[in-house]
């Protein structure tokens, strides 16, 4: 299968910090992909890279065969964090869909016919027809999210990158973007998104990249989700459950004692 | 009617309204790109370092526009590759680069006493001074930052929006920050004669968030800015030449008062509604 995302041997880091070191992975096209690990593992970072924000301090990376800075550039369509989005910015959401075609939709500031519909459609399909006139603010988050997947899905791109699309939102409504999500993927579309959530991760999707300044282990979330991994993605203590065919992760319980938060007593005083 | 038309058979008044009207709708434009990307303070700035610009190319027997232009649009240039590159923020690394042009121009202008009194003008604006020739300036200024905003509408919006975001979609947002920059230097130097350095920064701000509070859709927030814009510089210049204020002080004291009007108007709506809500509930 041809690999949609070809990273190989990456580096990078900040001044003198390294983020990522020697991150090499190859994503397939029509795979549906998890990037999980602690904060400060360098997911941020590595969304970045394949998006194209970033370059390697060494090593290459192409999506699709496209290398960054070629004349023809990989075809992208990017999710950010609702949490970093202007809610008080005067755009409805048809507006902030159509912004996804702003470099191919002409020289003009009116929009095609065909962009037009085609931006309803996609609202149409992702089950928030009839909101293109509301003003993104007015929306509940689970629209704001599909708002702007949209945004990402009306350039027909060839691999889709969400930034952690279940932060910020309730249960049933990351339940719903993840449902979105797997049913684009049985379309054929190509799907890498970051998130925290790993028992939802283990539930919708096919592959987990466990990731901490290099890549720890990928895979099914079967292959994936052992103690062993877990703990030494996010340097903790973590443990797995496998209930009627599901997993769950849990972290185990610190028993601190007051002996373990207090400072040593001092000659002469007890602790109780 | 004779009195509404009584100042225009003054040329200077003629030459002054049309050039209040097009910096009007000028700042108008540049403003609300300048309003959402939480920039307002860089009007207040760069005009201050044009300031210093101007006073650098008349000491150096420079063309006044070529001078202060250069200046301005370096300024606004090394503004956004500060904020670019290093951890400062836009509006410390707009304190600092203007400022200290402003202080250059000031340091020149305690030093060549002479042309002092030439410079009250450019600080708190003057349609005395206004000759054709500034007009057509101003509009010829007024007509390119319109086709830039007209060819570059989508990008100019999405980057404003989202520039990080905007970026992963193609577009060239460093070019287009450049671009925006040069309009900007450009437009604030076109409006220096009229309003003065002390007071574009509010013709810059006030229509855009008059025009923001009116609507929640770009593309009508633009046009009302522009609008707003045109419409207290021609009355401006009316309330200008009746009380026989300086004229950017009656244009900004008609664009606040605009402001105060439409603040007042719609924080009522909002408070009925949600009284009704409420109600209703």
């Amino acid at each position: 299968m041809r690999p949609i995302i070809e990273m190989d041997h990456v580096t990078f880091g900040y001044g003198t910090t390294s983020v990522l070191q020697d991150v090499s992975l190859h994503l397939h096209f029509g795979q549906f992909a998890a990037l999980v690990g602690p904060s400060g593992a360098g997911k941020t970072t590595f969304l970045k890279m394949v998006t194209g924000l970033l370059t390697p301090t060494h090593g290459t990376v192409a999506i699709n065969g496209h290398k960054f800075g070629d004349p023809l550039p990989p075809r992208i369509g990017y999710v950010p964090q609702i949490e970093t989005v202007d809610w008080n910015f005067p755009v409805t959401a048809g507006q902030v869909v159509l912004m996804g075609v702003t470099n191919t939709s002409g020289l003009f500031p009116w929009v095609s016919r065909a962009d037009r519909q085609r931006a309803d459609e996609l609202l149409d399909q992702l089950g928030i027809g009839g909101l293109a006139n509301r003003h993104i603010r007015d929306l509940s988050g689970g629209q704001q999210q599909r708002v702007f997947l949209a945004r990402a899905l009306i350039s027909n791109p060839d691999l889709l990158v969400l930034d952690e699309p279940t932060a910020g939102v309730d249960m049933r409504t990351a339940e719903s973007v993840l449902h979105t999500l797997a049913h684009l993927n049985q379309d054929g579309l190509s799907i890498l998104m970051t998130t925290h959530d790993l028992n939802a991760a283990a539930a919708h999707i096919p592959w987990v990249i466990c990731l901490n300044r290099r890549v720890i282990a990928q895979g099914t979330p079967e292959d994936v989700y052992t103690e062993d991994i877990l703990n030494e993605t996010y340097q903790g203590d973590f443990m797995v459950i496998h209930q009627n065919d599901m997993l769950f992760v849990q972290q185990r319980p610190h028993h601190h004692t007051l002996r373990d938060i207090l400072p040593n007593p001092t000659p002469g005083e007890t602790v109780p | 009617m004779d009195i509404l038309l009584q100042p225009f058979q003054f040329e200077f008044f003629r030459n002054g309204t049309l050039a209040a009207v097009l910096v009007g709708g000028l700042c108008g434009m540049i403003g609300v790109y300048i309003v959402l990307r939480g920039m307002s303070y860089i009007g207040h700035g760069l005009s201050h370092a044009v300031f210093g610009g101007a006073v650098v190319s008349f000491v150096l027997g420079w063309n006044f526009y070529v001078g202060a232009g250069l200046w301005g649009f370096l300024a606004a240039v090394l503004i956004n590759q500060t904020v670019r590159r290093t951890r400062i923020n836009a509006d410390a690394a707009i304190g600092v680069i203007t400022t200290a042009s402003f202080a250059l121009g000031v340091a020149l202008i305690s030093r060549y006493r002479r042309f002092t009194r030439s410079f009250d003008a450019a600080l708190f604006g003057s349609v005395l001074g206004v000759t054709p020739e500034d007009v057509l300036v101003v509009a010829v200024v007024a007509a390119m930052v319109a086709l830039v905003v007209f060819f570059r509408y989508k990008q100019l919006l999405f980057m404003t929006f989202d520039t990080q975001v905007a970026q992963v979609y193609g577009i060239n947002t460093a070019w287009l920050d450049t671009l925006f920059a040069l309009a900007l230097a450009a437009g604030l130097i076109a409006s220096m004669q009229i309003l003065g350095v002390t007071l574009i920064a509010a013709a810059l701000v006030i229509p855009a968030i008059t025009a923001r509070l009116l609507t929640d859709r770009f593309d009508r927030m633009l046009l009302m800015s522009i609008g707003m814009g045109m419409l207290t510089g021609f009355f401006g210049m009316y309330l200008s030449y009746y009380l026989d204020i300086a004229s950017g002080a009656s244009i900004v004291l008609l664009q606040a008062s605009v402001f105060a009007v439409v603040l007042g108007i719609t924080s009522f709506q909002k408070r009925a509604t949600q009284r009704l809500m409420h109600t209703h509930v």
